[in-house]
């Protein structure tokens, strides 16, 4: 089961939990079994189907350079955090 | 591992036409008929537009086009993508010209385009703009009051995805929350709690910003500009005019600086519309005035830092409230900044806080390592202090509590292999570190920082000379000598020396997409591809071999530039003699998006004397040190942590946005806008460390961004040991020392 870790501003839709285990094979997968789980979880993750503006999600601390569509490993932990730009 | 060409340091491919003149810069661009544009801008920090009347400047002779607002397409808004991330269409549009609002002193509001310069000015001083003043706010302190005035009336805070339902200046607040900092803080045996301000600064690239564009009669929009991607400059300018990006075809100049400042669009859609207006190519080229007050500086910013530690100075809580000013629009890049505040330690509770805010001040745009130096300034600040309470040497209190492969960062996820311990060690048996101190008044600082560096896609071919030497194709802007760092992969792979590589750096239409330079990417990922697409030709090359000798291409192996098989050998130069004979051209390629991006880390120790009785700091020595991964080219990454280490130290000691109350920069030159030259600073000594990073075949980190992070807070805690006074703002400049010493 992949680890998702979940945002400190999210927990209110998940009885404060810090983590949910999901199982789930791209990071779609794990934005639709939350939002089963969470109703609203997923509109505040995406709009129009991609990651929304800023946002980026990590697996094992790579960030997923293919966004909603990365696959996930059984065991993997995600975030969602800050896209990161560059000077 | 041994290399023949990774780690030299041959003389750079742009070289000769640097150092000669010849290359060709932003403004150096020339075309028959072409017209020269002028922008006119606003002089309050907020005010309504009420009428443009442009009757006047239009009756003047030698003008041709004049554009406001109201000539741009509006199709409605949306996201655009600007390469290193979304935005909103709407903000873009803005930004390149005001349409009902002006939100600060420089906003563009009209253009001009005339026979040559100097009728272009005068005419964009006959545009008649009337102005409604409305009250402005400058800081993010006073614009997240309640009853601040509003910069935009229909932005609304976010929280992730949520929104509030009132109008805000705080366009974004986020948290990141590991383990229990309350809980965390009641078991410590000393805490410091420090509040620190930063200036806005700007990044100060010597070239301004400068374009051309042609609006051809075929309705191809043809853009040649100093900036540092190409591509997104093709995007902007698409999404701005509402074109398909195939209409439009943009050629990078050479670029004399950007430092993140250069990725923003500003002129070219501008030009654009006078092209199309006119029928003929347009110029327009930034003045200084232009670039300090209508470009993008980096953020000011208003920060809470507090630390708790044990009693042998582990550190068992951190919190952070970061409030960073986006200028006009948001996107104050305060999210890496927070993901930077705590990044060098290994800390188990740690509550952030971070708000986007909007104020009265031009837009803001990255600055190396964007949001992670104003952090780190806190940060350091604030080890610093623990370090004199407790009594332990600075560098070894960093190093107790230094982040590894594993520690978990204040974001979420894990290191995986980093340099911080090695950095902090080489900082520890520098030469420097172990010098005594020169004499009285005189203090010596350390910090350190990160930065995670960025992936993102690139494009490269390489094709094959029948001399032996080849030709590589890439869509990289040279900003610190990245076509040589590139050509030396690629020459690697080859087994070729770096001279015999020829690289060219091509418009958006010869060669694949090719994101910014910028997140110390280039050498990293355009690298890679350069390294890929020489794979690739050595692959076609064995293949070429395997006819030569009649066997099969798989017993065919390459070794630094030698191909064989069994009894037979031919060297790369050889082979490259027989192409036509064998099967004709050979061109590799390759196209990268890549993950492996591996974080830096970078330290500076500072010694500086302070004049008692005038504050002014006289910085006396200076290192730098880097985890580079691998050092492609020594000489190219020393340049890049001297030049960052510098900039730092302008922006710890001199450098801000002095504004008046109404919002107005008083010192918008480079004689007012204090930078440091050679005259102010000693030789920049460097260290390169090296902890290969397992995601790239080199080991390459990028190397462009870390550096700038501590010099700053090492300054402020050198300013400390020398003159006893604890410094919580930026720029430390006499002004505010002597303020300090007679508190």
């Amino acid at each position: 089961m992949a680890v998702v870790h979940i945002p400190a501003l999210l927990r209110e839709l998940t009885n404060n939990e810090g983590s949910v285990e999901v199982e789930a094979t791209t990071v779609r997968e794990v934005i639709a079994q939350l939002e089963q789980r969470y109703p609203g979880i997923s509109e505040r993750l995406t709009e129009g189907g991609r990651l929304r503006k800023n946002l980026a999600v990590a697996i094992d601390g790579e960030i997923a350079i293919l966004g909603v569509l990365q696959q996930v490993k059984a065991d993997a932990e995600v975030h969602f955090i800050p896209a990161i730009q560059g000077g | 591992m041994s290399y023949q060409v990774i780690g030299t340091r041959p003389v750079r491919h742009d070289g000769a036409d640097k150092v000669t003149g010849r290359a060709v810069y932003g403004a150096d661009t020339q075309m028959a008929g072409m017209l020269h544009g002028h922008i006119v801008r606003s002089p309050h920090a907020h005010a309504r537009i009420l009428r443009i009347d442009t009757s006047k400047a239009e009756a003047l002779p030698g003008v041709l086009a004049i554009v406001t607002a109201a000539d741009l397409p509006h199709p409605g808004d949306r996201m655009v993508d600007l390469g290193e991330g979304l935005t909103r269409l709407s903000w873009v549009h803005g930004n390149v010209l005001a349409s009902d609002k002006v939100l600060y002193a420089g906003h563009a509001v009209a253009a001009v385009a005339a026979a040559n310069a100097h009728i272009a000015e005068e005419a964009a001083s006959l545009i008649e703009v009337d102005y409604e003043p409305l009250p402005c706010v400058l800081t993010a302190p006073d614009a997240m009051k309640p009853d601040a005035p509003l910069v935009h009336d229909d932005v609304f805070m976010q929280e992730f995805g949520k929104l509030t339902d009132t109008p805000s200046n705080i366009s974004d607040h986020f948290r990141f929350e590991i383990g229990d900092a309350a809980k965390g803080f009641a078991k410590a045996h000393t805490i410091v709690e420090r509040t620190l301000d930063t200036s806005t600064v700007h990044q100060g690239y010597i070239e301004p910003h400068a374009a051309t564009v042609l609006w051809n009669n075929d309705g191809r929009v043809l853009v040649w500009c100093s900036t540092q991607g190409s591509f997104v400059v093709r995007e902007v300018v698409a999404a701005v005019l509402d074109l398909p990006i195939s209409q439009v075809k943009v050629t990078p100049t050479e670029i004399g600086g950007g430092f993140g400042g250069k990725i923003p669009v500003y002129l070219e859609p501008v030009a654009a519309l006078l092209s199309r207006k006119s029928g003929r190519p347009v110029k327009i080229a930034m003045s200084r005035k232009d670039v300090f007050e209508g470009s993008g500086p980096t953020p000011g910013s208003h920060m809470t830092v507090k630390i708790g530690v044990a009693k042998d100075g582990k550190i068992v809580a951190a919190q952070a409230n970061l409030a960073y000013e986006a200028g006009a629009y948001p996107g104050a890049m305060v999210g890496p900044g927070a993901m930077c505040v705590f990044a060098a330690y290994d800390i188990e509770n740690i509550a952030i806080d971070g708000y986007d805010v909007l104020v009265n001040k031009p837009s803001t745009a990255p600055y190396r390592a964007p949001g992670a130096t104003n952090a780190a300034f806190a940060t350091e600040t604030v080890m610093d202090e623990i370090a004199e309470k407790l009594g332990i040497d600075p560098i070894e209190l960093r190093l107790r509590n230094a982040a590894k492969e594993g520690t978990r960062r204040a974001d979420g996820p894990k290191y995986k292999r980093i340099g911080c311990v090695e950095v902090l060690e080489a900082m520890k048996n520098s030469a420097h570190y172990q010098a005594p101190l020169p004499g009285p008044n005189c203090g010596r600082g350390v910090a350190i920082g990160f930065w995670f560096n960025i992936g993102f896609s690139s494009s490269c071919t390489i094709s094959v000379n029948s001399d032996g030497t080849v030709n590589l194709v890439e869509g990289s802007t040279d900003i610190g000598g990245s076509r040589t760092s590139i050509s030396m992969q690629a020459a690697e792979v080859l087994g070729i020396k770096a001279e015999d590589v020829h690289p060219t750096i091509v418009d958006t239409d010869s060669v694949g997409y090719t994101a910014v330079t910028g997140g110390s990417r280039t050498t990293f990922a355009t690298g890679l591809a350069a390294h890929d697409a020489a794979k690739d030709v050595i692959r076609q090359l064995s293949v070429r071999a395997a006819k030569l000798w009649e066997v099969d291409s798989e017993l065919v192996n390459c070794q630094r530039g030698v191909f064989q098989s069994g009894k037979h050998s031919i060297t790369f130069k050889e082979l490259a003699a027989k192409l036509e004979e064998t099967g004709g051209p050979v061109v590799g390629r390759a196209t990268v998006n890549p993950s492996g991006v591996g974080g830096s880390f970078a330290g500076c120790i500072v010694d500086v004397r302070v004049d008692p009785e005038t504050g002014k700091t006289d910085v006396l020595r200076v290192t730098s040190i880097q985890d580079a991964g691998k050092a492609i080219h020594p000489s190219y990454v020393e340049g890049q942590m001297q030049g960052g280490t510098v900039q730092g130290i302008g922006w710890a000691l001199n450098e801000e946005y002095f504004m008046d109350p109404s919002g107005i920069m008083k010192n918008s030159s480079f004689l007012d806008y204090r930078m440091p030259t050679a005259l102010d600073l000693p030789m920049i000594e460097t260290v390169i460390v090296e902890v290969p990073n397992p995601g790239h075949p080199f080991g390459v980190r990028g190397v462009g961004e870390a550096n700038i992070v501590p010099p700053p807070a090492a300054v402020a805690n050198a300013i400390h040991r020398a003159a006893n006074i604890r410094m919580t703002r930026l720029p430390m400049n006499p002004n505010a020392i002597m303020e300090e010493v007679w508190r």
